[in-house]
């Protein structure tokens, strides 16, 4: 369970997020929702520690780590999986190589059982003959399926996924966003993803915030999203012609 | 940005890179990458660059001394002199802060905008220790070995100018270059060079790991990274020869 406690935001006196007070609950795929520019990767790199807030806290189970030196956060980092938006594949490495490299900085599995790990996460990924390749030969989609594996590889207590599926066709994606939700449930994770497609928020969405120009505007899950008379959501969810068709 | 906050802030990123390495296998594996990628992939350059420096010098102490008076075997000697006091310590540095160190600043720099590093940072990996360190430690023994065999390869190329142009004899050039043996000059010339290679790494890292923005502000950080090291090589090469040799 993360707690997400009043945290504000500000970059050079532009206000980006205002005072958002949130729980993701443990088990469970957590959604943040928003138009694009809403706040919503800033906020989940408060959460991770990249960004410092201007005031609030994040607490992980129990935990202040907005608190914690930059030290003891590495302890609470390493139960951590991260999908960076644009991959943030390491690029001097391999496919392998790049699921591999949390493996060998933190377990002593000898190559052969480090091996069947990666093969393990990346078949899961739907990838199982890109070992041999470097990030700069891969699709935009196959980028993100790597990135997957690696966050997963360490079978973290806390995933973070920052647009998990955009970039991939609809098949792929429903496919990863089907992935996440069976790995949140089969490790009872902590699950963030930030999303704008509204298909994976009717799939996976157990738990919702809406944040809208900085601000979390609303909360719930999938089946009330449908439902909503606030208008800003009505106007984020009915936005494409396929939304509208099914509220018809 | 202020130089004091600049330089409070480098200092700070050394300290973080001066841990020990989470992991000694790792951090041996990432050593020998950047052994062959900032040394062993410099020996071309300073092997060419000192093979002329080394005949230009001789030519140019032959064209100096041409009274008869002055022994002729002062032409190997002063070009040793050169080629172990200033050239190929300091003149080497300044080629590989050009090399090596718009190769460190570009390199980090590209996996801050591509954020790599927070990638690093987030699987609980102190990256300054991970990406800085090692290229450090490289350059820091890899750089002397360069400097003597640049001061070798050097005076080769004073003997070969001797012996072809036959502005005096390949023997005494070789009575010069063995008279007065210093083995202090020597040791000036790598206490030189090991605080230039660690003015080259550790600058150059740390241009790097500060960029912020894009591509455009990677290439400008590596421009930098070269700008600041060589103004420092010059200043520390003056503080340390009033130190050492005076
Ligand atoms: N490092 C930064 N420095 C200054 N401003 C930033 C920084 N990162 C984000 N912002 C600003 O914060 C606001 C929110 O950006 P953010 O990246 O969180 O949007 P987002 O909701 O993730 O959008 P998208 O769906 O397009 O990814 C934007 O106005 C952006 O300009
Ligand atoms: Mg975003």
């Amino acid at each position: 369970m993360i707690e997400v406690k009043n945290i504000s935001k500000s970059f050079d006196g532009q206000q980006v997020l205002t005072d958002i007070s949130t729980v993701f609950e443990k088990g469970k795929t957590n959604l943040i929702i928003g138009q694009s520019g809403s706040g919503k990767t800033v906020l989940m790199k408060c959460c991770i520690g990249l960004f410092d807030v201007d005031s609030g806290k994040v607490v992980f189970e129990g935990l202040n780590f907005s608190a914690l030196s930059e030290r003891k956060k590495r302890e609470t980092r390493k139960e951590m999986g991260v999908l960076f938006q644009g991959g943030a594949l390491f690029d001097s490495y391999t496919v392998e190589e790049n699921v591999m490299f949390p493996l060998n900085m933190f377990t002593k599995m000898s190559f052969e059982e480090k091996l069947d790990r990666v093969n393990d996460v990346l078949k899961r990924v739907n990838l199982d003959n890109a070992n041999r390749k470097f990030p700069a030969e891969l699709s935009g989609g196959m980028i993100k399926r790597v990135a997957i594996a690696r966050a997963i590889a360490m079978n973290p207590k806390y995933l973070f996924c920052d647009e998990p599926n955009s970039g991939l066709d609809p098949k792929t994606a429903e496919l990863i966003d089907a992935l996440i939700s069976e790995l949140t449930q089969e490790y009872n994770m902590t699950t963030v993803i930030n999303t704008h497609d509204m298909n994976s928020v009717l799939q996976i969405g157990q738990n919702i915030v809406f944040i809208n120009k900085g601000r979390l505007w609303w909360e719930g899950n999938n089946k009330e999203i449908l439902k909503t008379d606030n208008p800003e959501l009505n106007e984020f969810v009915f936005a494409t012609e396929l939304t509208r068709r099914i509220k018809r | 940005m202020g130089l004091l906050q600049t330089i409070g802030d480098y200092v700070l990123l050394m300290i973080q890179t001066f841990r020990r390495p989470d992991k000694g296998k790792v951090f041996r594996k990432q050593l020998f990458i950047d052994f062959q990628h900032l040394g062993f992939d410099s020996i071309g350059i300073v092997a060419f660059i000192s093979l002329f420096v080394g005949a230009i010098i001789a030519m140019q102490m032959a064209y100096n001394i041409d009274s008869p008076l002055v022994p002729l075997y002062l032409i190997g000697y002063t070009t040793k002199q050169m080629m172990i006091l200033e050239i190929s310590p300091t003149i080497m540095s300044l080629i590989l802060a050009g090399k090596v160190g718009s190769s460190i600043a570009s390199e980090i720099g590209t996996m801050r905008v591509t954020e790599q590093i927070d990638a690093l940072k987030v699987m609980g990996i102190n990256p300054a220790n991970y990406l800085i360190l090692p290229k450090i430690t490289a350059a820091v023994i890899y750089n002397p070995i360069l400097v003597i065999f640049s001061i070798g390869i050097g005076l080769f190329g004073g003997w070969v100018a001797v012996s072809i142009t036959g502005i005096t004899s390949p023997v005494d050039f070789v009575v010069g270059l063995q008279s007065w043996p210093a083995p202090f000059d020597i040791a000036y010339a790598m206490i030189k060079t090991v605080v230039f290679a660690f003015i080259i790494a550790s600058v150059s890292g740390y241009k790097g790991y500060t960029v912020k923005g894009g591509s455009v502000e990677v290439g400008r950080a590596s421009t930098k990274a070269v700008v600041t090291s060589s103004i420092l090589i010059i200043v520390f090469d003056l503080l340390l020869t009033q130190m050492l040799l005076t």
